[in-house]
């Protein structure tokens, strides 16, 4: 029953996109279109609640469209029920927002009708139970954000953005195809139960792991396929910028999962969990790194939703990794932790793009170098930026700082592993999960410091006003569940229970709710604990009895005296510290080996009038090594085979004519 | 009975292959068309005589259609077409008979060595049906390849689907619905390439294919 509304849902979205094309025009077709994403996602979510609230029985559902001997077959279990809330809640969340925000679109007939299509996609995405399905929703959610990435394409920088989205998400979806293919096997069983049925061999289970790794790694922009994330996220409107980052990446998660947790089913060699550790240790160092670079705040952003997949990739990893020894216990917190991150993320990355597009509306602006001060002009949009930054950066007692807890606690584990390699390898990527984390921190002081503390850097700035209720009601809403899923861990992980189960061999962790205070005890209270209520207690008596002290013992007189100005007497804005300065000694210890920043300062002689100029050169390790090559290839080949275009008829029918030959020679041989 | 209607049926679809080498080494386009209506005509006597054997009554509009249209219309709108273009004259440099006859006999192997194993669980009829046809559609590639005429160009095109047909009506039980629109699907094709001539030809005086491709690129690099 679940499931029937659920797929009704999205042909509402479908129809609305239909409307959205015929009234785009219209001044109020805005609003209509995101009033329906906005109840049909809250529908969906109230249905999937309702759903992992009773027991969560699987629901099938065949319908005789799609290829004509196999039917499209759909399909509501636990795990896609988690993965439909935490989608749902975002793309409810993001179309209050846009309530407000898309008032302000110039061109809305391009955003309009592929709104809700990208949203109806998504939800298929998760629903289907057979290859064709999932990769036709897949194909049909990539299409309807590459034009919504497109929705400015006067920019050229948009433009290259959207071309390479495109030939990234070709390139995954290829992989993704060939997977599906390898687990369907020569009887071609594309049904997900028949190939949950089929057990693949050793061989062809790790080449399914592979190319899962690289289908489902493309979209959720795992280094080194996240090249295109970074320049597309950002390019498309902000709210769609959060569904793509807080949501879209989720599905790409989702995809992994249930290909490498489901479909593959119980043999896993415990070499698999290395390779995804590996990459996840790596993407999480690499994201924040390349983010602590940008003073571009939609794409900082974007470079962290790469490092918080390299963090749930580091979770997912771990969990084969014990899977594979049969730790099924440790497997079930790993898998938690990365569960609880993905919800983590989707809810602090939409906040965090939400409140950048406030102050996109309200200042035209995504440079931190032209920002600052906003906390006057928009002091709530300022508070609800604070509270993500400050889960993004894992501080307790926050959400953020649950699931990384959680993570710590599943690598803490580590040490039981039976291999060597992993017995490194583990402690290792540790080490990188937790230079990330500070990483990120810093990283956060600098968006947060450097956009809405200080004065103002630019005009606009000083002229910002605060954004529109709807939106600061969606950033709020965000807000308010980071802070309720960071004191209330407990119940997350309770919910999260099933989930796990289901792709755990029906293991999951023990059951929270019953621990006294609320307190979250992965594995047993001797070894570690935590309470986000006890913190947040603490911290706000001892805030208070700080605040009394303060008061009581400090002065109460009233002194006014001239503001230490560093030896700058009426001080520019200019002289405040900018994005890159506030980066630099970070640059100057790890970019200057990962990214060969160069920094070059022209300080022209006494009397010469120009200006000194300070510049900093920076290269792309991953795109000069692996994508430079490959299109320098590319264009030398097509360059080569060029002249094929200009061949007479006779040629081509020769060539057509060689290949018949050719092939059936082919097959006489090979028999 | 059985012997005597397997070699009818062999016998015909052979003189297909045969008629099929006879198309390689015409020169003259007045023959060739004759030659491509005896091709026809052969196919309507195998495709009729298959007609008789499987008990299949439908195959006998497939050999009409055969007979009505490629062995009557198509050569007869080709002739005039010839005739109009004022080309009947013209001689085509058959560059090495022997060449053309050694490539198509190779082709002719290679069908069958491909058939033969892949068909070994068919019906004899059946088998030597699809060599044969896989030679004739083989052989009228190898026209298309060779010549630069544009005529001998669209007859090794018909010769081809001759073969499609010839293997369509081999196998038992295909609907005659496949074979009407095959069959039409080479009528708008003549058509199409009637219209096409007469373009050419108004464009750069000639269907000689070598005369177009000093038009084209490769020629001027």
């Amino acid at each position: 029953m679940t499931l029937a509304l659920l797929l009704a849902l999205p042909m509402v979205l479908l129809a609305a996109g239909v409307y959205a094309v015929i009234a785009a025009r219209q001044s109020n077709s805005s609003r209509i279109v995101y009033s329906i994403s906005l109840a049909v996602s809250t529908v969906a979510l109230v249905a999937v609640l309702a759903y992992l609230m009773s027991g969560q029985q699987p629901e099938t559902l065949q319908l005789p469209i799609g290829l004509p001997w196999l039917g499209a077959h759909f399909r509501l279990d636990a795990l896609a029920a988690f993965f439909l809330m935490v989608i749902n809640l975002g793309n409810a969340v993001a179309s209050l927002f846009a309530l407000g925000y898309g008032q302000h679109e110039k061109a809305p007939e391009r955003v309009l009708p592929f709104f809700p299509a990208f949203l109806a996609g998504m939800n298929l995405v998760l629903l289907a139970d057979d290859a064709f399905a999932f990769l036709f929703a897949w194909e049909f959610m990539s299409l309807s954000s590459w034009a919504l990435v497109m929705a400015h394409h006067q920019e050229s920088a948009n433009v290259r953005a959207g071309y390479l989205y495109l030939v990234m998400a070709c390139f995954g979806t290829l992989a993704l195809l060939l997977a599906f293919g390898v687990l369907a096997g020569p009887s071609g069983g594309y049904d997900f139960d028949a190939i949950r049925a089929g057990h693949a061999t050793p061989g062809l289970a790790a080449l399914v792991l592979i190319l899962a790794l690289i289908g489902t790694g493309s979209k959720a922009g795992l280094v080194p396929l996240h090249v295109w994330l970074p320049l597309a996220h950002p390019a498309a409107p902000s709210h769609v910028s959060a569904l793509m980052s807080g949501v879209m990446t989720k599905v790409a998660v989702y995809g992994f999962i249930r290909i490498v947790f489901d479909l593959l089913g119980e043999p896993v060699a415990w070499w698999w969990g290395g390779i995804v550790l590996a990459l996840g240790g790596v993407t999480a160092v690499l994201g924040v790194l390349y983010a602590l670079m940008q003073h571009d705040l939609k794409r900082l952003l974007a470079y962290h939703t790469v490092e918080n997949i390299g963090i749930i990739f580091i979770g997912l990893g771990l969990a084969l990794a014990f899977q594979g020894n049969q730790m099924y216990a440790s497997a079930a917190l790993a898998l938690t932790a990365a569960l609880f991150h993905v919800l983590n993320h989707s809810l602090f990355k939409s906040l965090l793009f939400l409140g950048t597009g406030a102050v996109l509306t309200a200042t035209g602006e995504r440079d931190m170098d032209h920002l600052g001060g906003l906390i006057h002009p928009m002091p709530w949009t300022a508070l609800a930026f604070l509270i993500g930054a400050a889960a993004i950066s894992a501080l307790p007692p926050l959400n953020g700082f649950v699931s990384e807890w959680l993570t710590f606690q599943a690598i803490l584990i580590s040490p039981e592993l039976p291999q060597w390699l992993l017995k490194f390898l583990v402690p290792a990527v540790g080490a990188l999960l937790a230079l990330s984390a500070a990483l990120a921190a810093a990283c956060f002081v600098k968006a947060f410091g450097m956009s809405f503390l200080g004065r103002p850097r630019s005009p606009v700035a000083a002229q910002a006003r605060e954004t529109d209720r709807y939106s600061l009601t969606a950033m709020f809403i965000l807000a308010g569940l980071c802070i309720v899923a960071g004191i209330l861990p407990g119940l997350v992980v309770d919910g999260l229970g099933p989930v796990v189960g289901l792709i755990n061999g029906s293991i999951q962790l023990t059951a929270q709710h019953n621990q006294p205070w609320l307190t979250l005890v992965p594995i047993v209270d001797v070894k570690s604990s935590y309470n986000g209520l006890l913190v947040l207690l603490f911290m706000a008596i001892s805030g208070m009895l700080a605040a009394l002290l303060i008061h009581r013992l400090g002065s109460s007189a009233v002194r006014r005296g001239p503001a230490w100005d560093c030896g700058f007497p009426d001080a520019s804005p200019a002289t405040q510290y900018t994005a890159g300065s506030f980066a630099q000694p970070i640059r100057r210890v790890f970019g200057s080996v990962v990214f060969q920043a160069r920094e070059r300062v022209t300080m022209p002689p006494p009397g010469d009038p120009r200006p000194a100029k300070f510049e900093v050169r920076m290269r792309d390790p991953i795109w000069d090594v692996g994508y430079a090559p490959i299109a320098a290839a590319v264009v030398a080949v097509s360059t080569r085979f060029n002249y094929l275009q200009y061949l007479t008829i006779r040629r081509y029918l020769g060539l057509v004519f060689g290949a018949l030959v050719l092939l059936l020679l082919g097959v006489v041989l090979w028999r | 009975m059985h012997g005597l209607a397997f070699d009818i049926a062999h016998l015909l679809a052979g003189g297909m292959v045969i008629v099929s080498f006879m198309l390689l080494y015409q020169d003259r386009v007045y023959a060739l068309l004759k030659v491509f209506a005896l091709h026809s005509l052969v196919l309507a006597l195998a495709v009729g005589w298959q007609a008789h054997i499987q008990n299949a009554p439908h195959l006998y509009v497939t050999a009409a259609i055969a007979l009505i249209f490629k062995a009557i219309i198509i050569p007869t709108a080709l002739y005039r077409i010839v005739r109009r273009l004022g080309i009947h004259r013209t001689l085509e440099v058959v560059g090495g008979v022997g060449r053309d006859m050694l490539a198509g006999t190779g082709l002719v192997a290679l069908a069958i060595l491909v058939m033969l194993p892949v068909t070994a669980t068919a019906d004899p009829l059946a088998r030597e049906d699809l060599a044969f046809a896989l030679a004739v559609i083989l052989l009228g590639l190898l026209l298309m390849v060779v010549r630069h005429n544009a005529i001998s160009l669209v007859i090794g095109f018909m010769s081809l689907e001759n073969g499609l047909v010839l293997a369509a009506a081999g196998a038992r039980g295909m609907p005659l619905a496949v074979e009407i629109s095959v069959a039409f699907s080479v009528l708008i094709a003549l058509i199409v390439i009637g219209v096409f001539l007469f373009r050419i030809r108004e464009r750069f005086d000639s269907v000689d294919m070598q005369a177009m491709d000093t038009f084209r690129e490769e020629r001027r690099r």
